[in-house]
């Protein structure tokens, strides 16, 4: 098979188990499988928003028990990396890129119309829970843009105009698959 | 008879609607009873004619681009399975572009020609010929081929890679070494890190490997940043391909030597970029700098030694393994030799990859490549090498893209990106977003870097709002300063050279008010 027939990567709702569905033995799981790697924190941090959707402030005591690191080195790590999220998101997971390449591309237009459509700012999730909005610093798609990101797909040369009907889309397989 | 069709796979062809250009050409061919294979090629770096559809002719690989999902079936009427050069979108044989003729790809030879994950056809392209040469020579005779090369860190500081690969081997032998891929390509307007990773995946491990023969590591990270997950999957993919092949595992190329790579993913950082940085986020740490000395290269992951290398500088070693340094060397100009990855980018007409020797002029890249900019109106500044580094104004764009050439103009390389700008920027806006950047990115070591980057924001605010102006331009110019020689690393210590630059070239705007928001 071709890696890129990406048919496992199409968009629509991830399925991300809704607040305090998860469980110790989950945080358990993930950490023994990861522990015995050089440097195994990160890997365990991906690992665990992967499978829960974020890092539960729950995981921490567990994780640094494991590990043998004190909590406040555990949290020290988690808040250091913009990647990491304590708190669920929305159902969809949306990146709009903030940087120089696509600013030039009518990118600081496209911030403005993009909290106005959804109401929300940068780090909030829309009062229905759909979509919770992100800075990004770049996606590599810098000839291509203004770009941004829902859930696992990279969208290019985006306009306020895309980016509605690609809402209205998000929004409606949501509620079909409901 | 069978077609063979190509769409490619990397992140930009996918942006703009390949995979579904792709389902399209399957259903129109089923419908048409066309036996056709297609292929997942890589991307050949034209961007503005992704998503390139391809189709292998007795001429050669006849393109048509940019198709837009949608398009197929007018395409296909149109005779695209038969390479029919009725239609506007057809441009004829590919490999005739005049964007890639005028290009020196060494690098980037098989980008966009081959299917990325798959190995035969990696080394029908002269894939592991390096790899091979490199395992009949002593570690010493490896490191001296990259010191004939000339080859200079990628990644932004241009250090000599074959002095710092010399560094590690001289390292006594009975420890850990390691080899580390700086792949976390945070700067705005670059893409060729993830170029390699995503179309020519085999050509790094190849690099690496053979890195870690000449310096005695036995084990590699590739530091991928988080928003790379495509570069992350295809990396895993040909890693498991490449132990299966026996080109990475306990015995490399059948020589006795042992090679293993792991992909790691970063978090979100910017400043995991910075080698020291990154070499504490691998360790599971917070991405805080470490001051130098120790180098990496002396006490590097884990306290042992590492050679720590930008994936371009990794890139271009299979290269230089198959056809000697000294070839290598005979490209690009003064201490900048061999070829240099140009990201064009931003508001340009045909952004993309132009792989050329170092000394090309800026002016020739924005005008015989970028054909203008995107919008059509005059480009006013361009910023090269990334977000810490200066905007240029027309006056400079005749310097030659030489590592020395541009650090006499306070400017820089870095990483080879370069983002256009047309007419309608602020450039006042430009340098408010540095110090903001900045503001967000610091990994809050040192003083003037955290707390000047959020003085720089409000200071620059005060300067636009037309407050006290002229005392807050000498603040602005004492900050920059400040921030320059007081910082431990780049990020502060360069973060003020795109606002000096404004300062110095585009006063006008950095006075002028804000602009009114549009509602
Ligand atoms: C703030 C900052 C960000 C950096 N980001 C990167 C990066 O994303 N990729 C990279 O290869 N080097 C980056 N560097 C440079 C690295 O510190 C280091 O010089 C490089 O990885 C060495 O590899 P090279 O010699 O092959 O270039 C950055 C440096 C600084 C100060
Ligand atoms: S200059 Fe900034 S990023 Fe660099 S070490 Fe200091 S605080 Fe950290
Ligand atoms: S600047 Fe937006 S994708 Fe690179
Ligand atoms: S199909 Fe090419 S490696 Fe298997």
């Amino acid at each position: 098979m071709h890696m890129s027939e990406r048919a496992d990567h199409k968009t629509a709702a991830m399925p991300v188990p809704a607040a305090g569905d998860w469980s110790p033995d989950m945080i358990r799981q993930e950490v023994a499988s990861l522990q015995h790697e050089p440097g195994p924190l990160l890997p365990i941090l991906h690992a665990i928003q992967a499978r829960i959707g974020y890092v539960p402030e729950g995981a921490v005591p567990i994780i640094a028990e494991m590990l043998q690191q004190t909590r406040a080195e555990i949290h020290g790590v988690i808040s250091f990396y913009h990647h990491f999220r304590t708190r669920p998101a929305g159902s969809n997971l949306l990146e709009v890129c903030r940087a120089e390449a696509c600013q030039a591309r009518g990118g600081r237009a496209l911030e403005r119309h993009v909290q106005k459509k959804l109401g929300v700012g940068y780090h909030e999730t829309t009062t229905d829970n759909e979509v919770s909005l992100e800075p990004v610093y770049c996606l590599g798609n810098c000839a291509c843009g203004p770009s941004i990101r829902v859930n696992d797909e990279i969208i290019g040369r985006v306009t306020p105009q895309k980016f509605d009907e690609l809402v209205d889309k998000l929004t409606t397989s949501v509620l079909q698959l409901k | 008879m069978t077609i063979t069709i190509y769409v490619p796979c990397d992140t930009t062809a996918l942006s703009l609607g390949a995979d579904r250009v792709a389902q399209e050409l399957q259903v129109a061919a089923a419908e048409l009873n066309k036996d056709i294979r297609l292929v997942r090629n890589g991307s050949r770096g034209l961007f503005w004619l992704e998503p390139l559809v391809e189709v292998q002719t007795p001429y050669g690989r006849v393109a048509y681009g940019p198709v837009e999902p949608g398009q197929v079936k007018e395409l296909v009427a149109a005779g695209l399975f038969e390479g029919n050069p009725d239609h506007a979108l057809y441009l004829g044989d590919i490999a005739q572009h005049p964007y890639l003729q005028r290009q020196q790809r060494l690098t980037f030879a098989r980008i966009g020609i081959t299917d990325p994950v798959c190995i035969e056809d990696y080394i029908a392209h002269g894939g592991f010929a390096g790899l091979k040469n490199a395992a009949a020579l002593t570690p010493q005779g490896i490191v001296d081929e990259i010191k004939a090369s000339g080859l200079r860190g990628r990644g932004g500081a241009a250090f000599p890679a074959g002095i710092k690969w010399q560094t590690v081997l001289d390292e006594p032998h009975d420890q850990q070494k390691y080899v580390v891929c700086n792949a976390d390509e945070g700067d705005s307007g670059t893409f060729a890190d993830r170029l390699v990773m995503e179309c020519d995946p085999y050509m790094l491990i190849e690099g690496m490997t053979i890195a870690g023969l000449a310096v005695g590591a036995t084990l590699g990270f590739i530091y991928v940043r988080s928003e790379y997950l495509l570069s992350r999957k295809m990396l895993d993919e040909a890693i498991r391909r490449a132990e299966e092949h026996g080109y990475l595992g306990d015995n490399v190329c059948g020589n006795g030597r042992a090679f293993r790579l792991e992909v790691r993913l970063g978090a979100g950082a910017y400043i995991c970029g910075e080698e020291t940085s990154l070499l504490e986020s691998l360790e599971g740490k917070r991405g805080l700098v470490r001051s130098k000395p120790p180098l990496p290269a002396i006490k590097g992951l884990f306290g042992q030694p590492t050679v720590v290398n930008n994936v371009l500088s990794l890139a271009a070693v299979p290269y230089i393994m198959a056809h000697g340094g000294k070839t290598y060397a005979d490209y690009g100009m003064g201490r900048s030799l061999g070829t240099l990855p140009i990201q064009l980018a931003g508001n340009i007409k045909q952004g993309g990859l132009i792989e050329l020797a170092f000394g090309v002029t800026l002016r020739k890249v924005l005008e015989d490549f970028g054909d203008g900019s995107f919008t059509g109106r005059p480009i006013k500044a361009v910023q090269v090498g990334g977000p810490l580094m200066a905007y240029l104004p027309e006056s400079q764009w005749d310097t030659p893209m030489d590592y020395e050439a541009f650090a006499k103009l306070g400017a820089g390389i870095g990483h080879g990106g370069v983002v256009v700008f047309d007419d309608t920027v602020d450039m006042g806006e430009q340098a408010r977003f540095a110090m903001e950047f900045c503001a967000v990115e610091s990994c809050g070591k040192c003083t003037p870097c955290r707390i000047g980057s959020v003085r720089g924001v409000e200071v620059i605010d005060r300067i636009r709002a037309g407050d006290n102006r002229d005392n807050n331009l000498v603040l602005l110019e004492e900050l920059c300063e400040t921030m320059v020689d007081g910082s431990l690393c780049a990020m502060g210590g360069m973060t003020p050279f795109p606002v000096q630059s404004v300062m110095k070239h585009f006063p006008e705007d950095l006075m002028a008010s804000p602009r009114p928001v549009e509602a």
